[in-house]
């Protein structure tokens, strides 16, 4: 499995990719093969403020529920609405690729992410 | 931790291996859903050699079981299987199993987890009596075909099989010897679908497994590998319960909703219990819930009317064939009915729940 070198990762498996003020956080593929099929993504709403090393959200498959952690401190900028109706898109692209739209499956962005070094 | 003959077979497959009743045992090759889904539409193997096997011989064969089982077995037929509890002397479940009759002998089908228990148990009951049990558990293999397509498949493939395997009728058992080498075919099976489940010799069964897993043609149905994740969901859909979850050493027969497999009228271990518990009156009941929305209850959330805790879920999943959120678990009787008006606390978010019927899926 290729380790994607243009984010940063906590051990907890959830990926980081800094653009600017943005950070945009998933989980790895790894995580994803663990989990079996995603069935349900519980994100937070946009606003919603968020803190490194602590949960911000649940991920759910057929096997077991898991906290999702975020790494940086943070306001949400925006989340995937496309996982409420597909939450199966974590399992076919985890690292947030392109879709057949050509559109980024991004999972959650941030807006301000100064905590970056705590990855 | 135990290995099954056919370990080597789930790794060259590329299976995910996980450590269950002492075994290690694939959980899933291509995908828990994918597996699930093809086992409702075609046909799937699952090597189930964890299973606990017993075998009984001896003039109190019949009487000894009777003893130890909350079925009737002296009413069981030859070439018949009939589902069992082995109770405590409180009534509560030690374990569910499979007691078949052949001609010669008697055998039980047990959990994995609970076989060490289980024999145990069989030994303190046993003294006294003409009876001797055989562990036959590490040197056989069991796997189970399951799916519409497999009855049409052997069939259509009975000229190549030495024995008539679709002639065995529903929980029916038959046992013989080909070419030297012993065999037992069941049909029965933990997925809510036809099909048969089969125990042969260490070596035989791992090629028998090949055989049934070779590509038949593009014409024809594939029987194709699943694991123990896609077996769970199945069951579940099919409102079988599962030792560990549903059925513990902390319930009784009666209310798991297995009193169909409960004898009244004949005295046994745990019987005298299970006969007040009867009389008085069961708090609570195993039911089947239907969650709005797509979140999964998961074993041990808390089932709450009106913000009191009545219940708690004892399985659930994502139905991958009615596309909705299902679980079973214990609710009070009271309130194990549709008209009850039930919530799930899943992570801390109560979920709308109704009642409805066991099983979830019954096929066509």
């Amino acid at each position: 499995m290729a380790v994607l070198n243009d984010r940063r990762y906590l051990k907890s498996h959830e990926w980081h990719k800094l653009d600017g003020d943005i950070c945009t956080i998933g989980i790895t593929q790894f995580a994803a093969d663990a989990l079996t099929d995603v069935t349900y993504v519980s994100l937070p709403a946009a606003g919603k403020e968020v803190s490194a090393g602590k949960p911000f959200g649940e991920i759910e498959s057929v096997k077991a529920t898991s906290d999702l952690v975020s790494g940086v401190t943070g306001v949400v900028a925006e989340v995937n609405s496309k996982l409420n109706d597909s939450p199966d898109l974590v399992n076919s692209d985890p690292a947030g690729g392109l879709d057949d739209q050509g559109e980024a499956l991004r999972q959650v962005r941030f807006r301000k992410a100064p905590v970056c070094r705590r990855l | 931790m135990l290995k099954t003959p056919l370990n080597d077979t789930h790794k060259r497959l590329g299976a995910r291996l996980v450590e269950f009743g002492g075994w290690e045992m694939p959980v899933m090759y291509r995908g828990i859903n994918d597996e699930h889904v093809y086992t409702r539409t075609a046909a799937s193997i699952f090597d189930v050699s964890h299973m606990g096997r017993l075998k009984f011989t001896g003039d109190d064969a019949e009487k000894f079981l009777d003893k130890v089982c909350t079925r009737n077995i002296a009413k069981v037929a030859v070439g018949k299987s009939a589902y069992s509890h082995v109770c405590n002397e409180q009534g509560c479940i030690l374990d569910d199993v499979i007691v078949s009759r052949f001609k010669d002998h008697l055998y039980m089908v047990c959990n994995a987890g609970n076989r060490e228990k289980i024999v145990a148990h069989l030994k303190k009951h046993i003294e006294g009596m003409k009876v001797k049990m055989e562990d036959l558990t590490t040197g056989t293999v069991m796997f189970a075909i399951q799916g519409p397509a497999v009855l049409p498949l052997f069939k259509e493939q009975s000229d190549k099989l030495p024995i008539k395997v679709p002639e065995i009728p529903r929980y029916g058992c038959f046992g013989g010897s080909y070419m030297g080498m012993g065999y037992t075919v069941f049909r029965s099976g933990y997925t809510g679908e036809d099909g048969f489940e089969f125990v042969l010799p260490a070596m035989a069964g791992v090629l028998v497994w090949d055989f049934f897993t070779k590509d038949g043609g593009p014409d024809r149905a594939t029987i194709k590998p699943a694991g123990l994740g896609a077996r769970d969901t199945l069951r579940l859909e099919a409102g079988m319960p599962l030792y560990g979850h549903e059925l513990s050493e902390h319930v009784n027969s009666l209310a798991a909703g297995c009193k169909w497999c409960v004898d009244l009228n004949k005295d046994y271990v745990g019987s005298a219990a299970l006969r007040k518990f009867d009389s008085d009156g069961l708090r609570f009941k195993m039911t089947g819930l239907a969650l709005e929305g797509r979140r999964i209850a998961r074993q041990g959330s808390k089932i709450l009317s009106e913000g009191r805790e009545v219940g708690e879920v004892t399985s659930g999943t994502l139905s991958p064939t009615l596309g909705k959120s299902i679980a079973m678990g214990y609710v009070e009787t009271a309130l194990s009915n549709s008209e009850a008006k039930l919530a799930v606390d899943v992570s801390g978010t109560p979920i709308p729940a109704t009642v409805v019927g066991l099983p979830f899926y019954r096929r066509q």
